[in-house]
């Protein structure tokens, strides 16, 4: 019995520990800028959200805490000390990393679908919705159009009320 | 016809969720390949004197290998590595990222060292310029020093035989 509660314990503390590691894990937030220079850390925070770390790839450059990411944000801050601009920054990671880099994907021949295609599916949608919409109508109109047949149902309706009464 | 339309767009939305499972979001393609190899001059693990540049390899088809002693996934590759150096099929010179060179020295004379040499780099600068980003990494670069393809993640069997060696065998009809 006293095994038995022992490795209890053991469970509970490893379930604890497992779940507080899992909580930093999604807690992590974005980076703390260095207090040195604020101005720069703030240009660097500017580029480093708009590129993708490839590590952890759901993540930015300036949230992630892969040491890809860190080197990455300390390479933005170097080229930024010589003078670089952000458009100079940001093709020299696409050079080396391609498009998947930018968080934002580029519209190109090779993203139209991405971009494009839930417009697309949603023009489809509505079509289809009117389509049904004005068939319903057409339903409802041959129910309505002859006031003779409007009262004879309605006699019909309440001659059935009665019958179930 | 228009009972079944629900079911056959569940259909279509099944296949592109079985396409999208079977590829790997870790293959990012490399805008490198069909590019020169960016140039560099380190020094090499275990030699204090002198320096690498793949320059020096002009002339000769070669892999570059990214690796680690930190790397778990390295050790799966590395008895392949290891296989193909003594099988002489083609030259492996080493990028040993961001590594202690104590540590890296120590694993090589654990698993083998497979590298005609190690090229050190500790800060990581030569694997942004070649966009490493999941090591390790594994570059066949041609005769005239041009990336021809990159392995990301470790090597397999498959790989190697399905891949790499049907490449290299174009590789030397070009070169013929």
């Amino acid at each position: 019995m006293n095994r038995f509660l022992n490795t209890c314990q053991r469970m509970t503390l490893g379930i604890l520990l497992s779940l507080y590691f899992l909580s930093s894990i999604s807690m992590a937030d974005e980076a703390k800028p260095l207090a040195d220079n604020p101005e720069l850390e703030a240009k660097v925070q500017t580029i480093a959200i708009e590129l993708r770390c490839l590590v952890c790839q759901n993540e930015t450059i300036a949230g992630s805490h892969a040491d890809l990411a860190v080197d990455l944000r300390n390479q933005i801050r170097a080229q930024l000390q010589n003078g670089k601009s952000k458009d100079d920054i940001i093709s020299y990671m696409v050079d080396r990393y391609g498009d998947f880099v930018l968080y934002k994907p580029p519209v190109k021949s090779n993203t139209l679908v991405l971009w494009f295609g839930p417009f697309i599916i949603l023009l489809i949608g509505l079509w289809a919705l009117l389509r049904h919409i004005r068939q319903e109508r057409v339903v409802a109109k041959l129910v309505s159009d002859n006031p003779d047949d409007v009262l004879k149902a309605r006699a019909l309706l309440s001659s059935a009320k009665k019958d179930t009464k | 016809m228009k009972r079944f339309l629900p079911l056959i767009i569940f259909a279509c939305l099944c296949v592109f969720l079985v396409i999208g499972l079977q590829l790997n979001p870790k293959d990012v393609p490399s805008p490198l390949i069909g590019k020169a190899a960016p140039q560099f001059s380190q020094p090499i693990l275990n030699q204090t004197s002198q320096a690498f540049s793949p320059e020096q390899m002009r002339g000769k088809v070669w892999l570059l290998n990214v690796w680690a002693s930190w790397c778990v996934s390295c050790r799966e590759e590395h008895p392949l590595l290891n296989e193909l150096a003594k099988q002489q099929t083609i030259p492996i010179i080493g990028l040993n990222y961001k590594d202690q060179d104590d540590a890296a020295k120590e694993w090589l004379s654990k698993m083998g060292d497979p590298y005609q040499l190690s090229i050190v780099d500790r800060s990581g600068n030569v694997g942004i310029n070649y966009g490493v980003y999941g090591v390790p990494e594994t570059f066949l670069i041609n005769s005239q020093g041009i990336i021809v393809h990159k392995f990301t993640g470790p090597l397999t069997p498959v790989l190697i035989q399905k891949e790499l060696l049907p490449m290299l065998v174009k590789l030397k009809q070009s070169a013929s």
